[in-house]
């Protein structure tokens, strides 16, 4: 392996690997007008673009690979475009290589679907779809590479726009205009609140390069105000709670491979924000910070976790597991600006280790898992979960590689994503060790939340797996339902192999995270005491080994097979099923989303805000309906939208619409200038 | 050297397979005692099994390849957890590909292959076995988290083999966390193996059942391997149980003689027969709680197994410290 390794390297030589990947994005903006020649013609989009953009993808995920294995050394770069004064500064290094890992891995496979999703005549021409998408996949890979705020701003602006044309493609919906505005609204909001983290940031200097930013020294009160600017900016855009309203929105109304790269891919540049701002561009760090931060990412993903169990369309149930995940994110890195400011940076590199690992596995299990909706979408027209069921049997592929995300995403081993949890609860484990009173008290409690968020999410992917694609069809429609086509399995294929090698092996992944660690920490977790496992701090202390326990559970599993077919005869019969001998069982009698959610909405009633009907006792068509709301709605948003809506009347009030006044105003204002100059 | 340890592996799990439903056949013989039943043979779950494997399966027609496989699943982690977790010896090589957090993961994925199953027929109880069992799961889970952070506070470690071994060289190591902890332990081990007073292993009742419900699409020689499974799953629980509090006999690192094997099987034998009896004492004395009354249940595991943690910290006792 390192054989192969050492001579891809050769090959690409890495002194040039910025300029490579530069060459690679610019790839992407040249194909995303093409499509525009012919605007209508399904076939030059969906054969020849998208598969060139996963190409591409695959390439960029292939670069910033070998560069992150062949230890990386910073490189920059100014490019001559931008304003007269202000040219465009890149920046390669290992923070920025490992995001566009995730990118070009994730949107490889993301590309792959798409050429076989994109349909005419649902929402926009093929050829805008094209446009947009492959700006979108650009302006993510240009934010990750940035480095001077204007760039970064103007790429972050691009990757908001286009992912709402995207996002709004069936504008003719009003429910998805209303979602696309409400997504427009927050990533605004979140915006300008990272434009004044920057602006607090260059500290004086007026100097709006990161490399500024690095060497500007600020009272411990700005890095404070930039912190939690950052946090708030980057939170809205990932989905922090209680910023977190517009996913559960804007996610079910985009197409489904654009649902896959918001949540899969544009969430993690948030997250790669975040770890920029907070581990880079500021030079001190507080403890503060790290708790206020954990606590709110525990927070974040215990109340995605129990929303999305109580969730009946499948693709708001993915949008707030996403919550929960980008939650569990924050919460890592919370823990390792704690341990780090603390002056523990093994345990701190441990946490991040594991914030990174997630971000990764996030990217391919959730993206996998709204692809896969995309096309249970496709084949039957339903997002409600109350009207799917039993396609498993029409939709094996999609049901085989659906059922390997739902493992994945529900922190099973030997997948992925048990490889990132457990390093998380690892780096749970020391934090008695932390020096501040109270703070290594209440830190285990944490743990705590964390395992009941993990067990939760398991029971959400029973749900969400069981419901759509086990037992009996609960609709008459459902048994015309057809697989998905070959590139559709390939995009997913691609994914779930990406699931199954980082759980099987974690060692790649850890390897490829260990110098963004050391970048940022200074410290690496050892990757691995040998080629089979892997064991962070100490060998005696935890070691977890995939491959391990893959062999032995398919070991057993080939044993017990043959010597039960050896000991037992291994007839079998086919009946009906014999469900305590009732016969007249039918698809209605199976637990709808409502009913699997039922134990949350009881255990949990506090975080809801219900309504309930419930039928009369002699209603002739008795009908049972309700209706589970966010409490966030009533008790910060709408209070705020009204007041806004009522400063806006109040102001509105000088607009009257008439010439005269508005001459009036003018000839007030130059009188009151002129005032005040003399 | 390599090769004993792999042999002693072997027979660890040879063994585990092979008296995991004798274990389970002692719980049921000492219930009928204190219950002045006649008990049923102390064989009887090995003819039931031979009887399970000897009969046509009787598949319902639309049942996928999920609910087909999924027996085998089951029996292939509970084995892979037999041999992780040191019963009778601590010098494992299989033990260093888990933790025991990743041992609670391999329980996950066991739990959640039978879920999936249950819901694959498509059976009204199928699916509300399935949910019960989510359930419980999910509350226990954080519950027996704690149970680890407690031990790890202790020693300082997460595999199990390195506990025994953290054990045996602190003797003096008494610290009241290991009774809270150990209480809370075994509230999770009932809930978590479908016995009073969660669940009855006994019942067929449809409103109360929770086990028993996903299993009932099962015949035959699918049947015979959950039931083994979950035999084995019990037999696990209670060795983890004796790795964590009651290590004494299990033959730790270095001790590789023969005799310190024999006294190791004859201590696993001892424990299980104590274990067995209180099983069925607590089962007899206890009756089922509403299915509602489950996460309070829990909740108390939960929460003595946080106590356990607050009392270490607060009294700041640790043996490497």
């Amino acid at each position: 392996m390192s054989y192969v390794l050492g001579w891809m390297t050769a090959t690409t030589r890495p002194e040039h690997a910025l300029q490579f990947l530069v060459v690679l994005i610019a790839a992407w903006v040249v194909l995303a007008p093409v499509g525009l020649l012919r605007p209508h013609s399904l076939h030059l989009v969906a054969h020849i673009l998208f598969p060139l953009g996963a190409i591409v993808s695959a390439a960029v995920a292939m670069q910033a690979g070998i560069d992150l294995i062949a230890g990386p050394t910073p490189q920059t770069m100014i490019l001559p475009l931008g304003l007269p004064d202000l040219p465009f500064h890149l920046r390669l290094d290992p923070l920025s290589a490992f995001f566009l890992l995730l990118l070009g891995a994730a949107g490889a496979g993301i590309s792959i679907f798409s050429a076989g999703y994109f349909r005419v005549g649902e929402g926009s021409a093929p050829a805008l779809h094209g446009l947009q998408y492959h700006v979108f996949l650009a302006s993510m890979a240009v934010v990750i590479l940035a480095d001077d705020a204007y760039l970064f701003m103007v790429a972050w602006e691009t990757m908001a726009l286009s992912s709402y044309f995207l996002v709004t493609s069936q504008h003719r919906i009003p429910e998805i205009r209303r979602a696309g505005f409400l997504y427009l609204l927050m990533a605004h909001v979140g915006a300008l609140c990272i434009l004044l983290t920057f602006g607090v940031l260059q500290g004086g200097s007026w100097q709006f390069t990161f490399a500024a930013m690095r060497g500007a020294s600020l009272t411990p009160f700005w890095a404070t105000t930039a912190f939690t600017l950052a946090l708030l900016g980057f939170g809205a855009k990932a989905g922090l709670v209680p910023l977190h309203v517009w996913l559960p929105e804007a996610h079910p109304a985009a197409p489904s491979p654009v649902s896959a790269m918001m949540s899969g891919l544009m969430l993690k540049t948030a997250i790669y924000g975040m770890l920029r701002t907070s581990f880079d561009l500021l030079h001190v760090q507080f403890w503060q910070w790290g708790a206020a931060m954990l606590a709110l990412g525990l927070f974040s993903a215990l109340f995605g976790a129990i929303f999305a169990a109580v969730q009946t369309d499948m693709k708001r149930l993915l949008a707030y597991s996403s919550i929960e995940n980008i939650g569990l994110i924050f919460a890592a890195i919370g823990l390792s600006i704690l341990f780090a400011a603390s002056h523990m940076p093994l345990f701190a590199a441990l946490a991040l280790t594991a914030a990174l690992l997630h971000a990764l596995n996030h990217a391919l299990f959730k993206s996998l898992l709204f692809l896969a909706t995309g096309s249970v979408l496709h084949a039957t027209q339903q997002r409600s979960l109350g009207k799917l069921g039993g396609l498993i049997r029409r939709m094996p592929w999609v049901a085989v590689l659906a059922l390997v995300g739902t493992l994945a995403i529900a922190g099973l081993p030997p997948l992925n994503g048990f490889v990132s949890e457990w390093l998380l609860l690892q780096s749970f484990l020391f934090t008695p060790q932390l020096p501040h009173a109270f703070v290594n008290m209440l830190v285990p409690l944490g743990a705590a939340a964390l395992a009941l968020t993990v067990a939760l999410a398991a029971y959400v992917m029973v749900k969400f797996y069981g419901i759509i694609f086990l037992g009996q069809p609960r609709e008459a429609n459902l048994s015309h339902a057809h697989d998905a086509n070959k590139l559709e399995r390939l995009g997913l294929g691609w994914l779930a192999a990406g699931c199954i090698l980082l759980g099987v092996l974690p060692q790649l992944a850890l390897r490829v995270a260990g110098p963004v660690t050391g970048q940022l920490l200074g410290k690496t977790v050892a990757p691995a005491v040998s080629l089979w496992r892997i064991a962070p701090v100490a060998p005696e202390q935890a070691s977890y080994s995939g491959l391990i326990f893959l062999a032995g559970i398919v070991g057993v599993f080939g044993i017990t097979f043959v010597l039960v077919r050896l000991i037992a005869h291994g007839r079998t019969r086919r009946t009906a099923p014999w469900d305590c001998g009732y016969p007249w069982q039918t698809a209605r009698m199976q637990d709808t989303a409502e009913g699997f959610g039922q134990p949350i909405r009881h255990m949990f009633g506090a975080f809801f805000r219900m309504e309930r009907d419930l039928p009369a006792p002699d209603d002739v068509a008795p009908r049972y309906r309700i209706h589970v709301e966010d409490r966030f709605w009533r008790t910060i948003y709408q209070p705020v939208a009204r007041s806004v809506q009522r400063i806006a009347d109040g102001i509105s009030i000088l607009q009257g619409g008439r010439l005269s006044v508005y001459l009036l105003y003018s000839f007030i204002t130059l009188l009151v200038l002129l005032v005040f100059v003399l | 050297m390599r090769t004993i340890s792999l042999l002693r592996q072997l027979s660890e799990v040879v063994l585990a397979i092979g008296i995991a439903p004798l274990f389970v056949g002692w719980i049921a013989q000492c219930r009928a005692w204190l219950q002045n039943r006649t008990a049923p043979p102390l064989l009887q779950p090995y003819r039931v099994l031979r009887k399970l494997f000897h009969k046509d399966a009787a598949l319902a027609t639309d049942a996928s390849p999920l609910f087909r496989s999924t027996p085998y699943v089951l029996f292939g982690t509970m084995v892979l957890a037999a041999a992780i977790i040191p019963s009778i010896a601590t010098d494992l090589p299989f033990a260093r590909a888990a933790d025991a957090i990743a041992l609670i993961g391999l329980f996950a994925t066991a739990r959640v292959f039978l879920s999936l199953a249950a819901m694959d027929i498509g059976t009204a109880f199928g699916s509300m076995g399935a949910r019960r069992e989510m359930m419980i799961g999910f509350l226990a889970e954080p519950a027996l988290l704690m149970v680890l952070f407690n031990a790890f506070l202790l020693f300082g470690s997460t595999a199990l083999p390195s506990l025994v071994d953290g054990y045996a060289t602190h003797h003096s190591v008494v610290d009241p966390s290991v009774i809270f902890a150990a209480i809370a332990f075994l509230m999770v081990l009932l809930a978590e193996n479908a016995r009073i007073p969660i669940d009855n292993p006994a019942t067929h009742l449809e409103l109360t059942m929770i086990h028993e419900a996903m299993l009932l699409e099962y015949s035959a020689r699918h049947l015979a391997l959950v039931e083994w499974a979950s035999s084995l799953k019990l037999f696990n629980y209670a060795c983890i149980g004796f790795a964590l509090f009651l290590p004494w006999g299990i033959a730790i690192h270095g001790a590789d003689g023969g005799a310190a094997m024999l006294i190791a099987v004859a201590a696993l034998a001892g424990k299980l027969v104590l274990a067995g009896i209180g099983l069925a004492l607590i089962e007899s004395l206890s009756a089922k709680l509403r299915l509602f009354r489950a996460p309070e249940y829990l909740a108390i595991a939960f929460l003595l197994a946080v106590l356990g943690l607050l009392a270490h910290l607060l009294l700041g006792t640790s043996a490497h410290a």
